[in-house]
């Protein structure tokens, strides 16, 4: 809003309608060495953008030697449910671009952060694919710095240390996460008698995961062999979405410091329904439940 | 007068699109074969004044009077000379521009290609590379189209165009350094041959996914327009006629046009995608009638006749950087060759077909016959040539052939501007792995191949 008139037409414009012409403009623009910051609609439509995500952007540089690169491209897109969006509003697409080497995947879960990882994202010398949580456009507030500042990439972020196990998220789901802690520690008396007293008082490390693409690994890694035990959620479907990626990681890192599974909440392997969002999408109950299971092994 | 000449086929490009005609087209040949020469042996194509691909309606255009019924047989072609390498009834030979050196320069890298080609058919054909594509029938579209461009015209191209680089000077060291894979090679040996990109000659690097280039060079070109120091240039993209079925083709030229970005397409229409013939590609009226439709200001142009190229790619130009919009210009070739050398072309057109097509519409003989008519140019000379550039080409195959492939540890890098911790790891791993393994019989024969042996590797061993 509003930067039409600040910059001019030149620099805020629109595109036809053409997700595969939006992101392959903004690879040849970002190789002639200009900052481009290109908008995919909603994530569910960045498909028809991935042979020139995948295969033009991020391997621009290694393909040439180094002598052409699409660095300066950044690609951000509204992503995850909304309450309402369906199989076409509400999709988490991060694992789809986890196997593309050369490229940046961002998540954000806040005000505060999306400006710091998206002025890092803008100026990362690598293509950024950055998703937006929509439904935390209007719904999350917070005093956010007009000055200029970045949070740096593939930097995980302990939001609350613990040391009984190890829950991670990213997104809008950590909103979720923080109601599942809630409700671990005082269960409504409804369903008190599924909450065991002794896992009542556990000590849950949350991690913000940040950047899916190249992650964390250390700072997550470190974590589970402190904790010993780890849950991971994420809106996309559990089969090879991104916690699939992060649990092998961990069986192989933390081996002998595992004393339970590493347990993935997140949604089922169905399209994203419509009516059916409360039972798909992963919620404070879903993922109270994974901790208890857990920390119950 | 020259100019007159494409001006009216570019005025009735606008206005034609509704007048496909590829009903009759078909008509005129039993079977779909692309646009083979429909007529092999028919007088007027010894003649040439009208041009026979049968996948468009290819009516040669000399006279700008001839507009209302050209219109109705769809885009018509626009030639300068005529099969024999004169020029037409009422061209200006003053228009062309064309200076002896100039003319002598486009000749001589027209030569170079087919040069550079033959060696390399045969140096994949011995096992020496992996893989080759060669440009035989097509020297004139793309020599003819780099001849008109500045050094700096940034360029998106297909993988048939490694002319534009040899007119840029791109010497043959760095063609071996590229199709060999050595540790010299600007791409760093990651690319299948033919692969090419260089900075300093203003050729974006080769990619095999078709038609990405084409968003992509619009998008270069909106970048151009915004450079203060690169008024004079603009963005030029390649592909076939194949390529322009992709979605991106239709996003690329919509985006050019919309957005008025200043990048001249150039369509190499040779009649086949590997074994699809373009009557198999399309139904309209070839490429250049969808130019129109996206309000781009469009030209066909017989791709074997270089110095009609050649003008149609000067006003291309002049026309992008004065109106800040594209141009598309469409080239009516044939591709003479096989698809690549893992193709054998035979399975799907007629031999006799390709001789005949070599004999009756041959690029270099047509512009080799203008030279000569000017005295510019000698049968002689044209020998001479060849046998130096065999030499040479020989000469810098056999260095490139003997060189090392870059160093093992440089796969690391490159994927990300920074060498990223997960793939620090894979590093140290696969420095582990050739620690371990490297005196084994596979790995022992390969490792004297690469920069260093793979020594380079050493120092990526994780301290225990």
């Amino acid at each position: 809003m509003g930067l039409v008139e600040e910059y001019g037409r030149e620099r805020v414009f629109n595109t036809p309608l053409t997700e595969q012409g939006i992101v392959g403009f903004g690879i040849g623009a970002a190789a002639m060495g200009h900052t481009v910051i290109a908008e995919i609609q909603f994530a569910d439509y960045i498909f028809p953008a991935f042979d020139q995500i995948v295969n033009e952007a991020a391997k621009y540089r290694f393909r040439s030697g180094n002598q052409h690169n699409a660095g300066k491209l950044t690609i951000r897109s509204p992503c995850m449910g909304v309450g309402h969006g369906a199989l076409y509003h509400s999709q988490s697409v991060e694992q789809f671009f986890m196997p593309a080497a050369g490229l940046k995947v961002v998540v954000p879960r806040s005000p505060i952060q999306a400006k710091g990882l998206l002025l890092a994202s803008i100026r990362d010398e690598n293509p950024v694919v950055f998703l937006e949580p929509k439904i935390l456009y209007r719904s999350s507030v917070e005093h956010v710095p007009v000055d200029d500042f970045t949070i740096p990439l593939s930097t995980a972020e302990v939001l609350q240390p613990g040391k009984d196990i190890t829950l991670i998220s990213w997104g809008a789901p950590l909103y979720s996460c923080v109601q599942a802690m809630e409700m671990l520690k005082n269960p409504p008396a409804s369903i008190a008698q599924h909450v065991p007293q002794s896992v009542r008082n556990a000590s849950v490390e949350l991690i913000d995961l940040r950047t899916i693409l190249p992650w964390d690994r250390k700072t997550v890694a470190e974590s589970v062999a402190k904790t010993g035990r780890c849950v991971i959620v994420h809106e996309a479907p559990i089969t090879a979405g991104a916690g699939a990626e992060i649990a092998a990681h961990l069986q192989q890192a933390c081996f002998l410091n595992l004393e339970a599974p590493v347990r993935r909440i997140g949604g089922f392997d169905t399209p994203f329904p419509h009516v059916h969002e409360t039972w798909y999408k992963p919620g404070p109950i879903q993922i109270m439940d994974g901790l208890v299971r857990s920390l119950t092994y | 007068m020259i100019r007159p000449i494409y001006r009216s086929a570019l005025t009735q490009s606008r206005i034609i699109s509704r007048s496909f005609s590829a009903s009759i087209i078909r008509q005129s040949s039993s079977t779909s074969t692309g646009h083979l020469p429909g007529y092999p042996s028919s007088p007027f194509v010894s003649t040439l004044q009208k041009a026979v691909f049968d996948s468009v309606n290819a009516n040669v255009v000399s006279d700008p009077n001839a507009e209302d019924q050209q219109t109705k047989k769809g885009i018509p072609t626009f030639r300068v000379l005529d099969g024999k390498g004169s020029l037409l009834p009422g061209v200006d030979e003053s228009s062309l521009g064309l200076s002896k050196e100039e003319a002598r320069k486009i000749m001589e890298n027209m030569l170079l290609l087919p040069a550079l080609d033959v060696i390399l058919y045969n140096a994949q054909r011995q096992g020496r590379i992996s893989f080759m594509m060669t440009s035989h029938g097509e020297e004139a579209a793309v020599i003819g189209s780099a001849s008109a461009l500045d050094n700096k015209d940034e360029v998106f191209a297909q993988y048939r165009e490694m002319g534009v680089l040899l007119y840029r000077g791109f010497s043959l060291d760095k063609v071996m350094n590229q199709v060999f894979g050595t540790s010299d090679d600007l791409g760093q040996a990651r690319q299948m041959p033919i692969h090419f990109g260089s900075t300093d000659h203003h050729f974006h690097t080769i990619s095999s996914p078709l038609a990405t280039q084409i968003p992509q060079a619009a998008g270069a070109a909106y970048a151009l327009k915004r450079m203060k120091d690169r008024k004079e240039n603009v963005v030029v993209c390649y592909f076939g006629e194949g390529a322009a079925s992709e979605g991106d083709a239709h996003a690329g030229m919509n985006m050019a046009a919309t957005l008025k970005c200043p990048v001249i397409f150039v369509v190499r229409n040779n009649g086949f995608a590997i074994s699809t013939p373009s009557t198999e590609q399309y139904a309209g009226d070839g490429i250049a009638s969808r130019g129109p439709g996206y309000g781009i200001s469009t030209i066909r142009v017989d791709g074997n006749d270089v110095l009609a190229v050649r003008a149609a790619m000067k006003h291309a130009k002049q026309h992008a950087i004065q109106h800040s919009a594209p141009f598309l210009i469409e080239c009516m070739t044939y591709r003479v060759g096989h698809h690549s050398t893992s193709d054998d072309s035979s399975a799907y057109r007629n031999r006799k077909d390709v001789e005949d097509w070599k004999r009756l519409d041959n690029p270099l003989a047509r512009f080799g016959a203008f030279l000569q008519e000017r005295g510019w140019w000698t049968e002689e000379e044209g020998e001479t040539l060849r046998k130096q550039y065999r030499k040479d080409i020989v000469k810098q195959l056999d260095i490139a052939e003997h060189k090392p492939r870059p160093s093992i540890s440089s796969i690391f890098e490159d994927t990300y501007k920074e060498v990223p911790p997960h793939l620090q790891e894979q590093r140290a791993e696969l420095a582990r792995l050739i620690n371990m393994y490297g005196q084994t019989d596979a790995w022992k024969k390969e490792l004297p191949k690469y920069r260093d042996q793979g020594k380079d590797m050493e120092q990526y061993l994780e301290k225990k």
